[in-house]
């Protein structure tokens, strides 16, 4: 197995997110499926390659330092889970 | 009228031969009779599609109109719509309601479209097969038993059905064309940046286009026409001037050059499927378009690279999604880490999970160099392919997918299976390209597409030639038989 269970845990970590142990063996058998298809770029010779990151070649463009958005907080606040006098609410970080 | 294209219902609301309030009100009542079990929708905004179409028969009174006005269209669930639910087929969103609308419904809006409703989508667009739903799956009209593709499934039965005049979609490595060759419509993802990405939720920043579902490349040419062109708010949006793609379409034939690669026509590709392509390529012949063999060198590993930049880039776009601003909440954690982990845990389903856990691998220490650099490489080798390819012809035709429409179940538990499906597409989204699928015939009941793709910023090549293929061919005017639930 390519990925094993221990990896699924600890990339589970990096990624923030929560598997249940019932689902860790099918995660780690198809992302060992997963990891093994895509092994076959290491065939490809790119020593002399430059990396693309992007389709689009040109530069940043910039603008102007003003002020472009209103203060929305209070509607885009109506779809926060839990707020309290403007602030998003999280469970207690400070002893 | 459902059977109408947009340029003809077009005509017949600026005549007075109807209104969009019949025309919306038909629509609406289609959809509730036949939607049930195709699901193509996640919500119908019937009493915005009514105020709507008010507003547009009041300026089809006065004249003041766009080819678009009074036209009832879907969006799918990925733009945000002020006002109305935008799930991206998501538990994440389920209670999500736009503050605010994406750059493309607002276009639309403006030119006088009226929005029928949210359509059905692979979660985050994350899927070939709209399986991967939170709202359940989508059926394809022409059989019930098979997928209609993905990730814009909902949009593109909606309008094979003819439940909706046309719909907007989003491609990150086919997503509109898949679908649209599964269900017998014409797709068109137009060139990356050609369309402003803001309001449209983030699956894969530097791959993902929105683009348009519909009955006719002339249909897709009105659609494009209002939804293209430089927007602020996009960062990646061209600034190049939109031309005016009716006027291109119409122009007369010019003699073009197609280039047909030869590994688009390997093992992988159903022979039935590939005779109907060779078929349609006769066509142009007709036409008078000279047939160049090509060889897209890279092609093998486009789906590889594809993996590894698309996942990569959604595990950092999906980090948004925390239980705190917006979306799905946790309901018991004790501190910051255990409601990450529980909020993405609940609201994300298995597909998105892998996607984000492979975009995390490829990224991390000691991987970064041999998977997301040596994919970031390969792009440019796939993106040189096409750019040499385009030196001699004007545009590349093959398939759009491997197969016509696979059965409902048949791929979901091999993930591999499944991403193989978008081989032909996946290349135009890493070289940034628009291309355009054209329905060319049927496999056993099951419509095939055809895909053609042109260089960058080639839209009016693209949809001149599928606009000249459909006035030679009637595969597009082929309707499914949708049942009464």
């Amino acid at each position: 197995m390519l990925i094993t269970r221990e990896d699924v845990k600890k990339l589970c970590h990096l990624a923030r997110l929560e598997i249940s142990s019932k689902e860790i063996e099918d995660v780690s058998m198809k992302l060992s499926d997963i990891v093994d298809m895509v092994n076959e770029l290491r065939t490809a010779e790119t020593s002399s390659v430059l990396p693309m990151a992007h389709p689009l070649d040109q530069a940043q463009r910039m603008r102007k330092d003003k002020v472009t958005e209103v203060d929305n907080h209070e509607q885009y606040q109506k779809n926060a889970p839990l707020v309290d006098k403007d602030l998003y609410l999280v469970p207690k970080v400070l002893e | 009228m459902h059977e109408a294209t947009i340029a003809h219902l077009s005509e017949k609301l600026r005549d007075h031969k109807i209104s969009s309030k019949e025309l919306t009100t038909h629509f609406l009542a289609r959809i509730s009779r036949l939607d049930a079990k195709l699901n193509s929708f996640i919500t119908i905004t019937e009493r915005e599609a009514l105020a709507q179409a008010e507003v547009a028969d009041a300026r089809l009174k006065k004249g003041d109109t766009t080819p678009l006005t009074g036209i009832p269209i879907a969006h799918k669930d990925i733009f945000c719509t002020e006002g109305v639910k935008t799930s991206c087929g998501s538990l994440m969103l389920d209670n999500f309601i736009s503050p605010y609308d994406a750059t493309v419904t607002a276009r639309l809006k403006s030119a006088g479209a009226v929005m029928l409703g949210k359509t059905n989508m692979d979660e985050f667009a994350m899927g070939s097969s709209n399986e991967t739903s939170y709202y359940g799956l989508v059926r394809n009209p022409w059989n019930y038993e098979k997928v209609p593709g993905g990730s814009s499934g909902g949009s593109a039965a909606a309008v094979a059905a003819r439940l909706a005049s046309g719909a907007t979609g989003t491609d990150t490595g086919g997503s509109i064309r898949q679908p649209a060759a599964l269900t017998g419509i014409t797709g068109l993802k137009p060139t990356y940046g050609r369309i402003s990405r803001y309001g449209m939720v983030a699956f894969a920043s530097s791959l993902d286009q929105a683009g348009t579902l519909t009955k006719t490349a002339e249909d897709a040419a009105l659609m494009l026409q209002a939804m293209a062109g430089f927007d602020e708010r996009d960062s990646t949006a061209l600034q190049e001037t939109v031309p005016d793609y009716l006027k291109a379409i119409n122009g007369p034939w010019q003699k073009i050059n197609i280039g047909i690669p030869s590994n688009f026509f390997d093992d992988g590709l159903d022979e039935e499927n590939a005779e109907l392509v060779r078929k349609a390529v006769t066509v142009f012949e007709k036409l008078g378009a000279s047939i160049k063999e090509i060889h897209l060198e890279n092609l093998h590993l486009s789906v590889p690279t594809y993996y590894v930049v698309a996942s990569a880039e959604a595990s950092s776009n999906l980090s948004r999604f925390d239980g705190v601003r917006f979306g799905h909440r946790a309901k018991e954690a004790k501190d910051l880490t255990e409601l990450y982990m529980k909020t993405r845990g609940e609201g994300f389903g298995p597909e998105v999970k892998r996607r984000i856990l492979t975009g995390t691998y490829v990224l991390s220490a000691g991987y970064y160099d041999a998977y997301y650099l040596q994919a970031q490489k390969v792009r440019q080798l796939i993106s040189q392919d096409f750019a040499r390819a385009f030196d001699d012809v004007d545009i590349i035709v093959g398939p759009t997918t491997p197969t016509p429409a696979f059965n409902i179940g048949q791929k979901t538990e091999d993930p591999i299976q499944m991403y193989l499906n978008d081989i032909y597409t996946i290349g135009a989204n890493l070289a940034g390209l628009p291309a355009l699928s054209i329905p060319c015939g049927f496999v056993e009941n099951l419509p095939v597409g055809l895909q053609l793709i042109g260089p960058h910023l080639g839209e009016e090549v693209l949809l001149k030639a599928g606009h000249y293929y459909q006035k030679e061919t009637d595969w597009h005017k082929q309707v499914p038989p949708v049942h009464e639930d």
